[in-house]
């Protein structure tokens, strides 16, 4: 099963407002690993090659906050989002 | 602005287990909840432990929502598709009030247990964010939320926000979360006709099991996989280090799958439908990595306390028991009228009497020991399913041969001084 078929099965209330910034795009021109856009268990972040920065999908995030404790340079600014928005758990 | 005795942060089981004590002395509390109702937000593998529920919600099991009593516990050493395992199964374990843990999923249970807060007398306000803490000079009075004209006032705040700290941070209590310190995990809710699930597992009609796997169910990485029993699915998940990962370059979602592909496990899955797919964050820096627990009108408790115990795969009841002592301690030390860091402090003090820090002060050095030494994860189950390949083995080759046979391949992957100092260093760990 891919991992787009799993995400599909989680229930959002998904917010207009964005709870996750990158803070400073020059810092991931730099960044080697680009750990974000493999840790995140919801492949949130994305290499954009044509406008050289990380997307965000921030729709899909399932608000583990690892992408958070896992960027080197401490460049990703992620929040909750609002009360009441982002994913609600089906089962827990 | 309306105000209360006692302000809790987040309702999962810390949180409710706090307000359910605090409010059960009297006290005027509220639990506030960013999601739609408790439990919507709340993830964990799926074990709740008797004994400590019991305490929160006497006689939970006749009424809250469970899904197995654990019955058997198994552990699993992988090594590519070979696996040892080794299990512990007592059917009394399954009859009240002999339980000693049962699955739950938390979406279903944290709603009972919120339930459970409102009959003690306790307010669920839900759909909304505690943003900071309301101060009056340097005294915590209450909490900022996310909603216009938010303000709540409270003598005293218990953050019980989860793994992720970020009040107990802005109240200078907790530091940034560190990659070594954090497990990332993912699971899957597979739906499975009980009837499967119970031949699969060799289980009565009302029993459950859960199996814990370490070596190559992580890819060697610090951390563990596990497959529990629920009445109709299986919760099968994986977690490791986030800095284990980052420096792997492992996916969760993969390496999920991965252990997914194991033969022993697709076999316990086989025909099963995925009806949810989960993520989460673990505290397991242990002791050492335990906040500053209190200051005047405030306290920590649960994830955000980093009170858990990754060995023996203890988190929940933790929570609870850190919970209710929390709320006991601020009725108390409201009723006394001294809810100064002093008054506080009678938190950390019933802490170190109880389970919660002295396990998680005998197992101190016991993730440092790991982390020093990734190759126990790695090499250890790869030596014992050759050992016991070769041990089993019927081909000719006598006994006493097989004997020195494991001795030497276990030499060969690991000196015979590399042995004895991994069995010193162990046992000094856990001493």
């Amino acid at each position: 099963m891919k991992l787009d078929d799993k995400l599909y099965l989680v229930r959002f209330n998904t917010d207009k407002l964005n709870h996750i910034k990158i803070a400073n795009g020059e810092l991931c021109l730099k960044c080697k690993d680009k750990v974000c856009t493999f840790i995140c268990p919801a492949h949130v972040y994305d290499w954009d090659e044509e406008e050289n920065r990380i997307s965000v999908g921030y729709e899909g995030c399932l608000e583990c906050g690892t992408c958070r404790v896992a960027c080197p340079s401490g460049n990703i600014k992620w929040d909750y989002p609002r009360g009441g928005f982002g994913v609600s758990w089906k089962n827990g | 602005m309306e105000n209360f005795d006692v302000i809790v942060v987040g309702g999962g089981p810390a949180g409710l287990s706090a307000a359910i004590s605090a409010a059960k002395a009297g006290m005027k509390t509220a639990v506030i909840e960013r999601g739609d109702y408790p439990g919507t937000k709340n993830v964990m593998g799926g074990v709740l432990y008797t004994q400590a529920t019991n305490e929160v919600a006497p006689d939970f099991w006749k009424e809250a929502p469970l899904e197995r009593p654990v019955i058997e516990q198994r552990y699993a050493f992988l090594s590519k598709d070979e696996i040892l395992t080794a299990g512990y199964r007592d059917p009394a374990w399954g009859q009240a009030p002999n339980y000693n843990a049962h699955t739950v999923l938390r979406v279903k249970f944290d709603r009972w247990l919120a339930d459970q807060a409102i009959k003690a007398g306790a307010m669920i306000i839900t759909e909304t964010l505690v943003e900071d803490l309301l101060y009056h000079g340097d005294d915590v009075v209450g909490v900022r939320t996310g909603r216009s004209e938010g303000d709540l006032g409270a003598k005293v705040v218990i953050i019980a926000e989860g793994a992720n700290n970020f009040l107990a941070c802005k109240a200078g209590l907790a530091k940034p979360l560190r990659p070594e310190n954090m497990a990332v995990v993912v699971k899957e809710i597979i739906e499975l006709p009980p009837e499967k699930i119970e031949d699969r597992f060799c289980l009565e009609p009302h029993e459950g099991a859960t199996i814990e796997l370490f070596g190559d169910s992580t890819a060697g990485m610090m951390g563990t996989s596990f497959i529990y029993t629920n009445k109709n699915s299986i919760s099968v998940g994986v977690g490791a280090m986030v800095n284990s990962m980052s420096e792997k370059g492992w996916s969760p979602n993969d390496l999920l799958e991965h252990l997914k592909a194991k033969p022993y496990v697709k076999r316990l899955l086989q025909g099963g439908e995925t009806k949810e797919y989960l993520a989460h964050l673990i505290p397991e820096g242990g002791y050492n990595t335990i906040p500053k627990l209190y200051r005047q009108g405030v306290m920590v408790v649960g994830d955000t306390a980093m009170f858990v115990n990754g060995l023996n795969r203890e988190g929940s009841n933790l929570a609870m028991i850190s919970g209710k002592i929390a709320g006991n301690v601020a009725a108390e030390a409201i009723k006394s009228g001294d809810i100064s860091a002093q008054g506080m402090s009678v938190y950390e003090t019933r802490l170190r009497d109880s389970f919660v820090i002295k396990d998680l002060y005998k197992f101190r050095k016991l993730m440092p020991f790991i982390e020093a030494n990734p190759h126990l994860l790695g090499e250890y189950p790869e030596i014992l399913n050759q050992a016991a390949r070769m041990y089993f083995t019927a081909d000719g080759t006598p006994k006493a041969k097989v004997f020195s046979n494991i001795m030497d391949m276990a030499f060969k992957k690991r000196t015979k001084s590399g042995l004895v100092k991994d069995m010193f260093n162990a046992w000094r760990a856990l001493k």
